[in-house]
């Protein structure tokens, strides 16, 4: 298994609580449309994320992020800095 | 199709052309939202009028005598007879505007004056007058932290705080409110040699809770090249034995880099400040756009300003006046069953927690047409989704207007069902 692969599984193990409606989770599912995060939610999640990894995702960052996918590009690239 | 569509330009947004979209359109689920809230035939919470105000503690609304229980006016100092003597006196001699910027027309003696008494009440070399406090937290903090530094901010921050940030090209890290160890690890995570900028407040606007202040100085004391500024907005006048807030209230004076604060609430006018002992602290004129590109505050109201904060510096009885107000409203609640904000009095907002928008504006409404007015308060301005009635007691509330204010509660609130 790839480290891309091991992280995707740890995201979306981590999206499990939050996802109400279990949605199923590919690359491309959205925060705030697919999964219909509000702001509370996703405060809560990416503290939840950072904890797991022992990252920062800069709000400024958290702005560029929409997918799943590209949330586990930029832990893959957090975490190798 | 909503009113706002309906009168847009023809031009741009035909009438015929089915759900035609315009920059408004984002706002349509909050203008259903409050369409059909106020179909149900409750007052609107957002759009009360005070048509007279007799006192600190006192307006009519509607023709109906009110008790204020959501203002700002902790100290009572809005009718001090000596602030609005300073303020007619300055009116008259100084005119009703300045009409410019601090940096160009717009310093007055009086704006110099207000500042030499901030330093005076607050024992720093240095102090800077914004127009407004959400003005003076832009500034502060999108002036300080510029590109490449980092600031670190409560999850529960004022949207003044906020605000700063997305205007400032910093990084932004938040952590989970009023928990040190969210901070420190986050710090933790950050490059030593990067400059950041905590922000904290010193009392949290919605529920009244007050910050872990030594806690999380030490916390933050542990990392390298970090300044800590402190939001007083709701501390000062209250907090510490010279009313300064809660950071001297809870000792961390020498620890704390910047305060920030207004004259919105106990100093009981408007204007915002930054106080500090930072040598090179005064080039923040020069640089500070929030500061620069607006026009000074008119001179009656640095005039009422410097007045009401040195009487603040000798008001030890109306401090220890409003604690036993926000002691006895606490308690008095909390033995009617509802839940609040805090487990104990910690500030002068005492946050009653309801269900929903339903049960919160039928309560507020009850309230109302009682004689009392609270502030009523929705996401996104709560914490955590919740709906709550913030009252914010004033020194000049007499204990009969507490034991009144108490008793409404229980009339309005066994009458919507929030209590039994």
């Amino acid at each position: 298994m790839t480290d891309r692969q091991n992280i995707f599984d740890s995201v979306t193990a981590q999206i499990a609580p939050f996802n109400k409606k279990e949605i199923a989770l590919t690359e491309t599912t959205t925060f705030a449309g697919d999964l219909e995060w509000d702001s509370l939610t996703v405060m809560d999640f990416v503290a939840a994320i950072e904890d797991e990894f022992d990252i920062i995702i800069t709000m400024n960052m958290q702005a560029e992020i929409e997918t799943v996918g590209q949330l586990v590009d930029a832990v893959a690239k957090l975490k190798t800095t | 199709m909503t009113e706002a569509a309906a009168t847009a330009h023809n031009a741009r947004t035909p009438a015929e052309v089915l759900d035609a979209r315009d920059l408004f359109s984002k706002f349509d689920p909050l203008i259903a939202e409050r369409e059909a809230l106020l179909a149900t035939g409750v007052r609107d919470p957002f759009a009360i009028v005070m048509d007279e105000v007799k006192s600190p503690t006192q307006a009519v609304i509607k023709g109906k005598d009110t008790i204020l229980l959501g203002t700002y006016n902790y100290m009572g100092m809005t009718f001090d007879p000596d602030v609005v003597a300073a303020g007619k006196k300055a009116l008259d001699e100084f005119g009703a505007g300045t009409t410019g910027s601090r940096v160009l027309n717009g310093t007055y003696q009086g704006h110099k004056e207000v500042e030499d008494a901030l330093k005076e009440f607050y024992g720093t070399s240095s102090a800077m007058v914004f127009s407004t406090g959400y003005q003076a937290n832009l500034g502060m903090i999108s002036t300080l932290a510029g590109k490449g530094d980092y600031v670190i901010l409560d999850a529960d921050s004022h949207a003044s705080i906020y605000d700063g940030c997305f205007l400032g090209d910093a990084e932004i890290v938040r952590f989970r409110h009023n928990s040190v160890e969210d901070l420190d690890k986050r710090l933790g995570r950050l490059p030593a040699d990067a400059l950041k900028l905590v922000v904290l407040e010193g009392v949290y606007s919605m529920l009244g809770d007050v910050a872990p202040l030594p806690d999380m100085v030490a916390a933050v004391r542990k990392h390298a090249n970090c300044m800590i500024l402190v939001d007083e907005a709701h501390g000062m006048g209250f907090f510490g034995p010279n009313g300064r807030g809660v950071y001297e209230e809870q000792g961390v004076e020498k620890d704390v880099d910047f305060i920030v604060g207004t004259f919105s609430k106990s100093v009981g006018t408007v204007g915002g400040f930054c106080v500090s002992n930072h040598p090179k602290f005064e080039v923040m004129r020069l640089v500070c756009r929030p500061y620069v590109f607006t026009a000074s505050l008119p001179p009656s109201v640095v005039a009422t300003a410097a007045t009401s904060i040195r009487k603040l510096m000798h008001a030890g009885e109306k401090r220890a006046h409003l604690w036993k107000n926000s002691q006895r409203l606490h308690k008095g609640l909390t033995d009617l069953g509802f839940t609040l904000g805090t487990k104990t009095p910690q500030s002068a907002i005492i946050a009653v927690i309801l269900t929903d928008q339903m049960q919160a504006v039928a309560i507020w409404q009850a309230l109302l047409e009682l004689g009392l007015y609270v502030n009523m308060a929705r996401p996104p301005a709560t914490p955590a989704g919740t709906f709550l009635l913030r009252c914010s007691l004033c020194a000049e509330h007499s204990d009969e207007q507490v034991t009144q204010i108490i008793g409404m509660f229980e009339a309005a609130g066994k009458a919507v069902g929030a209590i039994a």
